[in-house]
């Protein structure tokens, strides 16, 4: 479980600043943030564009072009969940409804759940599906009880 | 007391996914337990992820296969004398005898699963840097000319020659050249890249080098799709183990000659691993498409001469500069050369990572090395070449792994995967995935790619809803040849493969009794 830090314009400012000197420093410094925070604060746009001398539209558009950067904090828990076609012959379908049937998560459902099971396409796992990453940590032949079992598994 | 026993635990991806961290632990606390002296080395993988975890125990007669092995294992395998190369039902034999192992042809892969993937010393006592060392006394023209000469196309899907994009590189005159490496394997089936980088990452580090010695390039970036953060932390590991031992940095083995490499993440957009689409990212950009000309080659990343290559394209180069360009072609059938990681997943028995000279069937693969399907039941369908490329019928199995065999069939290699489906395949709504995933991961520069696809999910929702049938068919083959003519790049033109291969050879999942309802989208 990680447990993020409220975000702090200050602390944003110093991680801005000692990446700007990268070349193409933006998707390095809103990775930078969201590992710290859990997410990337809005107002943290303009002094990205006064940083690197980009327009806040530029700044705006590269974050929200990614599916990666979340702008507002992240729920207590992300289940990632692959529904890519090497899955989907594993029956990662069958994964997503019975998780919804059986438990009562409902995927890519953002609502005010605490631990969130998301979309991805393609874990590199293929012939071990249905496969899910969670906190980093890959799992292998994945079924409906398992992830939810992960998805409870805050204490 | 004896020296301590050396067993081998994977530390891929694939072989974590399934509980190798466990097996690790438990093997070292049942070893400390009984006072055996070993060392745990924690390996790539070999590629045989349905015996993963796959532990090895070096004895005098080679290393001894156990798989697949729970923590749980642990205690009955030493019970067994496994620490001796013992008999257990979990026993496999020596690796070396493995027929999946046996019948492969391992070039790129040689040293996957067989080292210690950070240790350098391990690289070295394995062959490798002399590739590097052969390329530093070379001229960059003839490390170009030697990397030509071998026939190297690049292995992440479009198959351009290698030699003539590094020459274009190597001829542009520039303040600044630039080395990329596209890792950003966002194909469903593939796999390759991921298990070399966590594998064996001092080839890819080597390989990036030896580009940017032939072309005058000194600085290098990995651009590596963020749901892969075990090959993070190893690249990122590799690489500071690259810099500290003077390989990577102001002089790279001492010649003078300077290379800074570094690891940038992706955030999640397959897009990128369009090679100008993965530019405009590591500039810093939203991820949209550039039209070409001008090619990246001589106007790349920040403007500058640029080669993009895969991951395995790059990895490719040290055996070449290592055994000579002639050595890598004789290898390989037509104008495809050399060897192909082959990669095995989705519904089947044995899946898992091939490396194999061009040229065989399909049918060897999956039916051979493969086992046929997990579920016992009978192929339907398989998709090769990621989700672009087409769905074949179990009939057309008999093709050869090939660039230009495929493209016979309307059907493409891509980067190699190879996804296996059972008879409870509903092709009709694989065809609606495919739209529905370019819709989703369309960069939405261009109209064809962007409203077409939308378009597209559409039309298969009323098709399958039987509403006017035959015209919305029709409208849908429309739809097919104006993104694949008119699409600027490959995400948009590329996406009709597998709609119209499902569309073509299994039309019965289009031509159902009407569903009872219209889906959402059609409505």
């Amino acid at each position: 479980m990680v447990h993020y830090p409220a975000w702090d314009q200050d602390e944003a400012r110093s991680i801005v600043s000692g990446l700007s000197h990268l070349e193409g420093a933006t998707l390095p410094i809103l990775h930078a943030l969201q590992e710290e925070f859990g997410y990337v604060d809005p107002q943290v746009v303009p002094l990205i564009a006064e940083v690197l001398n980009l327009s806040r539209a530029d700044v705006h558009g590269t974050i929200s072009f990614y599916h990666d950067f979340r702008t507002a904090p992240p729920p207590r828990r992300i289940v990632k969940l692959c529904r890519a076609e090497a899955c989907q012959a594993l029956g990662c379908d069958t994964v997503v409804e019975e998780l919804a049937r059986e438990h009562g998560i409902v995927v890519d459902d953002h609502g005010s759940q605490e631990a969130v099971v998301e979309t991805v396409y393609c874990l590199g796992n293929c012939a071990l599906g249905p496969s899910a990453l969670i906190e980093g940590e890959l799992i292998g032949r994945a079924n409906a009880d398992r992830i939810a079992a992960l998805c409870g598994a805050r204490q | 007391m004896s020296e301590a026993i050396r067993i081998f635990v994977p530390i891929d991806a694939a072989a974590l996914s399934v509980g190798a961290d466990a097996v690790a632990q438990a093997i070292a606390r049942e070893a400390q337990a009984r006072s055996v002296a070993v060392e745990i080395v924690r390996n790539g993988s070999r590629g045989l992820l349905w015996l993963e975890p796959m532990v090895e125990v070096e004895t005098l007669e080679g290393r001894i296969a156990y798989g697949p092995v729970a923590a749980r294992d642990a205690a009955a395998l030493f019970e067994a004398g496994f620490h001796k190369g013992d008999v257990h039902a979990l026993r496999l034999g020596p690796v070396d005898e493995l027929d999946w192992l046996k019948r492969q042809q391992r070039l790129t892969f040689e040293r996957v699963g067989v080292t210690d993937p950070l240790s350098l010393a391990d690289y070295r006592a394995h062959d490798g840097l002399k590739g590097l060392e052969r390329a530093l006394s070379l001229t960059g023209a003839e490390i170009v000319e030697e990397v030509r000469e071998s026939g190297l196309r690049g292995r992440g899907g479009a198959g351009f020659p290698t030699g003539i994009k590094w020459k274009t590189v190597h001829d542009a005159s520039a303040t600044q050249k630039y080395i990329v490496c596209n890792a950003d394997e966002g194909d469903s089936g593939t796999f390759a890249d991921r298990m070399l980088m966590e594998g064996d990452p001092f080839l890819l580090i080597e390989g990036m080098t030896i580009a940017a010695i032939a072309v005058g390039a000194t600085r290098g970036y990995i651009y590596l799709r963020s749901e892969y953060p075990h090959a993070h932390k190893a690249l990122q590991r590799a690489i500071l183990k690259a810099r500290n031992a003077g390989l990577l940095g102001a002089s790279v083995l001492g010649s003078g000659k300077a290379f800074e490499l570094e690891v940038r993440l992706g955030a999640g957009a397959y897009i990128c691993g369009e090679e100008t689409s993965l530019l405009e990212s590591l500039e810093g950009k939203r991820a949209i498409v550039r039209a070409k000309p001008p090619i990246p080659a001589l106007q790349g990343l920040f403007g500058k001469p640029t080669i993009v290559n895969n991951v395995l394209s790059f990895a490719a180069v040290p055996w070449i500069l290592t055994h000579g360009a002639k050595a890598y072609a004789d290898y390989g059938m037509g104008r495809s050369r050399g060897t192909l990681p082959v990669q095995l997943g989705g519904n089947v028995k044995r899946g898992g990572l091939i490396e194999l000279a061009f040229g065989i069937s399909l049918r060897e693969i999956i039916e051979d090395m493969g086992g046929g399907t997990l579920s016992g039941r009978p192929i339907r369908a398989v998709q090769v070449g990621g989700p672009l490329g087409a769905y074949l019928t179990a009939q057309q199995l008999d093709t050869p792994m090939d660039y230009e065999a495929l493209a016979g069939i309307k059907a493409m290699l891509g980067h190699g995967g190879i996804v296996v489906f059972d008879d409870s395949v509903d092709m009709a709504k694989q065809a609606r995935f495919a739209f529905e995933f370019c819709a989703k991961e369309s960069c939405g520069k261009c109209t064809p790619c962007r409203i077409g696809a939308t378009r597209g999910v559409e039309l298969v929702d009323k098709i399958i809803a039987g509403h006017e049938r035959p015209k919305n068919l029709a409208v849908l083959r429309d739809l097919n040849k104006l993104m694949t003519d008119a699409s600027l790049c490959a995400m948009g033109g590329l996406t009709p493969m597998p709609v119209m291969s499902a569309l073509n050879h299994f039309f019965e999942d289009f031509d159902r009794p009407p569903a009872e309802r219209l889906p959402l989208a059609a409505e």
